[in-house]
């Protein structure tokens, strides 16, 4: 067996933080590697600490090694410290559960959660000894593949990846695994061969299959040779029900973020949020059973020996039931002391009920988000929370104990004005207002991220704001703040670097002439780019001007309606003239209903697959207003009516009633 | 009731740090159900207490650990060496591979390990030296009168004498690649690494493997181990490569 571990063990001594290297994690399986076995290494492109807890590479581990013909290990991006110590030393990029080297794998599957570590892919096939370009690999070379949700709009990455995988990775890590044997079955063919037969597995995109086309640096046609599909749909699973993994989760022996069990309560979102990529491309909602939730959260408290269980989702307080879980496990006397987060709250769901269950263990800080300062903006945004309903759900925390709590607003949206930008802070004085009736030093930490639109959502056609004008708007919150330091007293202010913000926006949204950026800005050593301490815009910025690009083009620039994006041959199962009605909606700033609780106004993305919600509760868990049918003008400030848009096909079988 | 528990940290787990070996035994204990009390307070954590600190990378056959028993486990009555033997039992199939509890005892309550401890034995592997080398170095330390090392502390300059923590020092051996040292290094007020010594004397000396065999409570013949080690071997941490 390959391990190469003894070389290791001698210059772990060496780095920062060696726990990183070394697996040995509670819930890791040995993994036995045969001929007849596709071997799959499971890369996250960050650190450990932040790649260990990934549910979704922890989900396709234990798949696969389940199955008979397949083994997987994991891997991590070494930091820079360890990078330099494996080069100096001729040392490969490798496993870290039986430390094999990565070019003996025979598929390397990234995870691809965020934009900005697409240098690392490179840092890490590099380290690996494996060709940078799909064009330069052979048959002998591991395929390499991404997945996750930056995978929808891969093209800044088709230089170098062989194939995307779109949505839920399940079902189709099998199907890839039976096509590479199948491959293999035939004496290892030509590596063409085995890129078109993936190709042919739904969900599966090659790029190189694919022609780009452009016309004086505007985008104008993708087209697939041979017999590539012309549009790749996404995968789904139907049912959460089917898939209750981690069964094992892994536990580290070093501290990660996240660091507690975690169990996913349900997948998909349809709140309809504009800005957000995720509740876009996740959709249909399939909650998970909640006797399901609570085998896996009682099971996984005794077998990893955590105190802390997140219910995880992209809205957790939308479980049907969730203060029934959340009660069940703190009384819990088997798990002993138990404290449950529910990241992803949404105020107007949020109970005292929740509040005062979740705060019987130890208590940890709560956050809200509710993106926008103004009920205008969150209408354009359609994150229709109303403000009574975040005074209600933060005077619930506060009055169970809370003294602290987070909101997270975005800045840089759609029609956003400077009152909407200060508004925000009205938001948080008013919630320390609240707060003062129960705690002595209520305090609200304001987090303010610049928003960068994203594929599939109904912004991607928005020009991001300039760097310039997001560093504006949050210097007229910190201006406002010291003008007025006694009136925000207990407020605190956080910002997201706008820089950051471009960059991401240019990898967001970008087609394949950034390849070479990408290679550029990795080549001058731009490695750890979602890392302050490394990140580097002005090696982004010459990389832009060597190739002649611009920001402008990418990142800053509106797209028109009939214009081709560089994602329009991939779907996330969504109509585009549903985004784009919808984008037109949020221009005018009327709010869509969430569809989970009303009738359907086919998006496409249950229609299109032939699938549909797994929802417990026919009406919304809690209170609140947004799909409810309250009448939402309540507030007497803020004339609301939900408009249900006239569509072409609302015939019953369309809307699926 | 107060126990007082010994454990090995052996192979791969020995890149973890303290922190992250106080975090595994909270795990561990949670999972072996064995309750433990909790401080009061906003946020409740298991009263654990660590003696002397390792630095990461380090291994040791005597580690220790301190911690009061709660509900029914301390109600239990009277401790016999078999419960002992069974709690280790059950705290090491808790504990990942390479951290090992070889003896549980019960004991009174006294000062902390880390005021109680006044010397450690080490074991040191040392590459790229031979015997007569190492011999000519270790006469080298121990002849000199002081062995004086500047260094920062809290961002300022101090200037140590380590040779009075010194308290032996011997070649033990040899190995394939090198010689083995065993060092007695003194802990009060504050501990000489052994690292800290293979640096300090010309020529400096790196050292493939460190590994703590014990840690002594007083000085002399009759010096005593916070808990000993029982007479039956050890379990060897069988690390998967």
């Amino acid at each position: 067996m390959s391990s190469l571990w003894l070389e290791l063990e001698r210059v772990l001594g060496e780095v920062q933080k060696p726990a990183r290297y070394i697996g040995c994690e509670d819930g890791m399986t040995v993994p036995v590697h045969h001929p007849d076995r596709v071997a799959w290494l499971l890369v996250y492109p960050d650190t450990y600490e932040v790649g260990l807890p990934n549910q979704g590479l922890q989900i396709l581990y234990e798949i696969l090694n389940e199955r008979p013909d397949a083994v997987a290990e994991r891997s991590y991006a070494p930091w820079t410290d360890m990078a330099a110590v494996l080069r100096r030393e001729g040392l490969p990029l490798f496993s870290v559960d039986s430390h094999r080297p990565a070019a003996d794998f025979d598929v390397l599957a990234f995870n691809l959660s965020a934009e900005l570590v697409y240098t690392n892919v490179l840092e890490c096939l590099d380290l690996a000894g494996i060709p940078l370009r799909t064009s330069d690999r052979d048959a002998g070379h591991p395929l390499v593949l991404v997945g996750g949700h930056c995978s929808y709009n891969p093209e800044p990455l088709a230089d170098f990846i062989d194939a995307a995988v779109l949505g839920d990775g399940e079902e189709v890590v099998a199907e890839i695994t039976e096509t590479v044997t199948a491959w293999r079955a035939e004496g290892h063919g030509s590596r063409s061969g085995l890129l078109r037969r993936l190709a042919s597995v739904p969900g599966v995109y090659v790029p190189s299959l694919y022609r780009a086309e452009f016309d004086e640096g505007i985008l104008t046609s993708i087209t697939p040779l041979d017999d590539a599909p012309s549009v790749v749909e996404k995968r789904t699973v139907a049912d959460l029900a089917d898939w209750p993994y981690p069964k094992r989760q892994l536990v580290p022996l070093t501290e990660v973020v996240h660091d507690r069990l975690n169990v996913e309560v349900f997948r998909g979102c349809t709140r309809g949020c504009r800005f957000c990529q995720a509740g876009m491309i996740t959709r249909p909602v399939r909650e998970r059973p909640a006797d399901q939730v609570r085998t896996m959260v009682t099971e996984g408290l005794r077998r990893t020996g955590y105190d802390e269980v997140a219910l995880t989702s992209l809205s957790t307080a939308d479980f049907s039931g969730i203060e029934q879980v959340v009660a069940e496990t703190v009384a819990d006397d088997a798990c002993g002391q138990v404290s449950v987060s529910l990241p992803s709250l949404r105020v107007d769901a949020f109970t005292v009920g929740i509040a005062a269950e979740i705060q019987r263990a130890r208590r940890t800080g709560l956050t809200f988000a509710p993106e926008a300062g103004s009920w205008r903006m969150r209408q354009v945004i359609n994150k229709l929370i109303s403000e009574e309903d975040l005074y209600a759900a933060v005077e619930s925390a506060y009055s169970q104990g809370w003294r602290r709590v987070k909101l997270y607003f975005l800045t840089g949206l759609p029609t956003e004005t400077d009152e909407d930008t200060l508004g925000i802070l009205e938001m948080a004085r008013r919630c320390v207002e609240v707060g003062r009736a129960h705690q002595h030093n209520p305090s609200v930490t304001v987090s303010v991220g610049g928003f960068v639109p994203k594929p599939f959502t109904p912004f991607q056609w928005f020009g991001q704001n300039t760097e310039r004008e997001l560093r504006r708007k949050v210097g007229l919150l910190r201006d406002e703040l010291k003008r007025r330091p006694k009136a925000y007293r207990g407020v605190q202010l956080k910002w997201h670097d706008a820089r950051a913000s471009v960059v991401e926006g240019l990898m967001s949204r970008g087609d394949r002439r950034l390849g070479a950026i990408i290679e550029d800005v990795w080549r001058a050593g731009g490695v750890f780019q979602e890392w302050s301490e490394h990140f580097d815009i002005g090696l982004w910025e010459d990389a832009l001007d060597r190739h002649g690009l611009s920001l402008e083009d990418f990142v800053y620039r509106h797209r028109t309606e009939d214009e081709v994006l560089p994602w329009d041959h991939l779907s996330a199962g969504l109509h585009k003239d549903f985004l784009w009605q919808d984008w037109r909606d949020a221009l005018e700033a009327v709010g869509l209903e969430d569809c989970r609780w009303t009738p359907c106004y086919d998006c496409g993305a249950c229609t299109g697959y032939g699938i549909e919600h797994v929802v417990a509760s026919a009406v919304p868990p809690a209170g609140g207003s947004q799909g409810t049918g309250q009448d939402l003008s309540t507030g007497g400030t803020v004339p609301v009516m939900l408009r249900t848009r006239p569509s072409a096909d609302r015939s019953p079988e369309a809307v699926g009633v | 009731m107060r126990v007082r528990i010994r454990f090995h940290k052996k192979g791969k787990v020995r890149f973890t740090s303290h922190r992250d070996v106080a975090r595994i035994w909270e795990r561990a204990l949670r999972k072996a159900e064995v309750a433990v009390s909790y401080s009061q307070g906003f946020s409740p954590r298991p009263k654990l207490s660590f003696g002397l600190a390792l630095s990461t990378g380090h291994e040791s056959e005597a580690e220790f650990l301190d911690l009061e028993l709660a509900g029914e486990i301390a109600e239990a009555g009277e401790w016999t060496p078999e419960r002992g033997v069974a709690m280790a039992a059950r705290l090491s199939s808790a504990l990942p591979v390479g951290l090992d509890v070889v003896a549980v005892a019960p004991i009174e309550k006294g000062d902390s390990l880390q005021k109680a401890v006044m010397a450690c034995t080490w074991s040191i592997e040392v590459d790229h030296v031979d015997r007569a080398g190492a011999e000519a170095w270790v006469a080298d330390v121990l002849a000199r009168e002081e062995i004086v090392v500047e260094r920062e502390r809290k961002g300022r300059p101090v200037v140590d004498d380590l040779r009075p923590h010194v308290l032996s020092l011997d070649v033990a051996g040899t190995t394939e690649t090198g010689v083995r040292l065993l060092a007695d290094l003194g802990t009060q007020p504050r501990a000489l690494r052994p690292t800290e010594l293979l640096a300090a004397v010309d020529p400096p000396l790196t050292a493939r493997t460190v590994c703590r065999m014990h840690q002594w409570m007083s000085q002399g013949d009759d010096r005593e181990e916070p808990l000993m080690a029982p007479v039956s071997p050890a379990p060897s941490a069988s690390v998967p490569t």
